[in-house]
């Protein structure tokens, strides 16, 4: 198979890599937040119950939780699987990256000086306005880079849903590679991820350089 | 009319007794400065008056309303809509604590927006005539990293005032300046004075405090040991822990 042709059977998962990484993101930012805010909590039940959970998803392989979302519905419940898999590859995804983020966030939450939180409370701004116009715009200005890395991840990541036969660009490497017995469809792959990566971190550095107008 | 009234106030931190049953009213365009030793509990005064802490005994009012009031159990209760007595005062702390990500004008206009829903026109107008009376006309586009303290502590006294409260509290607000910029924030506290703006000042400047007061208090281990006129309280006491306060402090400062 000539490289053209591989390249551009590949490029139909591109698609697909790109939906998993941009729904990841949409929707494991704000639920990382969520969690956060959940573990943060006074109440010493609520914040035990997430602090467990939390463990679990970065405690174990992203790999294993996608499978036990795809399938296991089908083994408790009899469920039958669903041929999209698109759905239980985001909510794996969204689940396991939200935990990563909401540690993240906690530390961003605990960093900012109790100094803000008193002069808003002060000013007789009410929880929600201290949050979100005082506390998280600077956690975000703190945090960005630990959450450069983790995208990073996240765009190598997007590989581990050939697991569930979900036909992103990684999958259809290794359907081609099997076919071909050549090693090239990987080398064009790695390719891809790379060339990912360097937009994401181009577009996160200038991210975090306009965020860089005022010290903290 | 009394603008603040405290009575009998108790708070402790576990088994550290901070308040000892203490009462301070403050009567409209009364200027009044609390002096006294590290510890003694002035800091945690100020923050059960302006809602930061929670006092344990006692009775806080706003301008002859209840912030706090007891239960037919003798329970100590806050009133539900503490937002409304945030708006009766102002607070500037030590260190400033502006927001960082915003501009000075934000800084000042913000909480009058977004909190009591002023006109964003008209409160721009409101901080840029304020700025001016400051001396810091032109820095409204910059962000707190650029200024010095003073500046920085100005702009925090700007921001309080753009609430219009009735009252301002100040936790030593030149004590986390270079002496050289404790000059300018003195004498902006001073024209505020000079306009007759309610004002409880803890302050280990007792020069300024001398000047600018009405009435002086002296607070050590939990308690008021003295109140009166400055002059008074500065020349002419009798109490012990007083001369000995004032004594240790002039001895340090020289
Ligand atoms: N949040 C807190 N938790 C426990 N103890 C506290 C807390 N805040 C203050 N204290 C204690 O209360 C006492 C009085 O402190 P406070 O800060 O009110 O004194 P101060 O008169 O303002 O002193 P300074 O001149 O050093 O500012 C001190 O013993 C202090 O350790
Ligand atoms: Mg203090």
């Amino acid at each position: 198979m000539p490289l053209i042709k591989m390249i551009e059977i590949m490029c139909t998962g591109l698609s697909k890599t790109c939906a998993i990484f941009f729904l990841t993101l949409l929707f494991s930012l704000p639920l990382g937040i969520i969690i956060a805010l959940l573990r943060m909590s006074k109440n010493f039940i609520i914040s035990n119950i997430i602090k467990f959970f939390v463990s679990i998803l970065r405690g174990t392989p992203l790999m294993l939780q996608l499978l036990a979302i795809t399938y296991g519905p089908y083994y408790l419940v009899g469920i039958s699987v669903s041929r999209n898999k698109l759905i239980p590859v985001i909510i794996a995804f969204s689940i396991n990256y939200a935990a990563y983020f909401s540690e993240i966030y906690r530390g961003g939450i605990e960093s900012i000086p109790k100094g803000q939180y008193e002069a808003s409370e002060i000013l007789g701004y009410n929880r929600s306005q201290q949050f979100l116009k005082i506390i998280l715009p600077q956690v975000i200005r703190r945090i960005l880079p630990s959450i450069t890395n983790e995208i990073v991840t996240l765009v190598k990541d997007t590989s581990i849903a050939f697991t569930v036969s979900y036909v992103e660009i990684f999958t259809l490497a290794k359907q081609i590679a099997n076919s071909q017995t050549s090693f090239m469809p990987f080398i064009v792959a790695g390719v891809f991820y790379y060339i990912f990566n360097a937009l994401v971190s181009f577009s996160m550095s200038r991210a975090e350089k306009a965020m860089n107008y005022y010290k903290i | 009319m009394n603008v603040l009234e405290m009575n009998n106030i108790k708070k402790s931190f576990g088994e550290n007794n901070v308040l000892k049953d203490i009462s301070l009213q403050v009567k409209k365009g009364e200027v009044v400065s609390i002096i006294g030793p590290s510890g003694g509990g002035k800091s945690t005064l100020l923050r059960c008056a302006t809602l930061l802490e929670k006092i344990d005994g006692g009775e806080i009012k706003y301008m002859d309303e209840k912030v706090t009031y007891y239960d037919s159990k003798q329970k100590l209760c806050y009133n539900r809509n503490l937002n409304k007595f945030r708006k009766v005062f102002g607070l500037v702390f030590q260190n400033f604590n502006l927001f960082p990500h915003y501009t000075v004008l934000k800084n000042i206009i913000d909480a009058p927006v977004s909190v009591l829903t002023m006109d964003k026109q008209e409160a721009t107008e409101r901080a840029l005539a304020l700025l001016k009376k400051m001396d810091l006309s032109g820095k409204e586009n910059l962000y707190p990293c650029e200024l010095s303290g003073g500046m920085q502590q100005r702009v925090s006294i700007v921001r309080a005032l753009a609430m219009q409260p009735d009252i301002l509290f100040f936790d030593e607000p030149t004590s986390a300046l270079d002496p050289e910029l404790t000059g300018e924030v003195l004498k902006v506290i001073k024209q505020l004075a000079e306009e007759k703006m309610t004002m409880v000042i803890v302050t280990h400047e007792m020069a300024f405090a001398k000047a600018v007061s009405d009435r002086v208090i002296f607070m050590d281990g939990g308690v008021i040991v003295e109140q009166g006129k400055p002059e008074d309280v500065f020349e002419n006491t009798e109490n012990e822990r007083t001369k000995q306060f004032l004594k240790t402090y002039y001895s340090n400062a020289y």
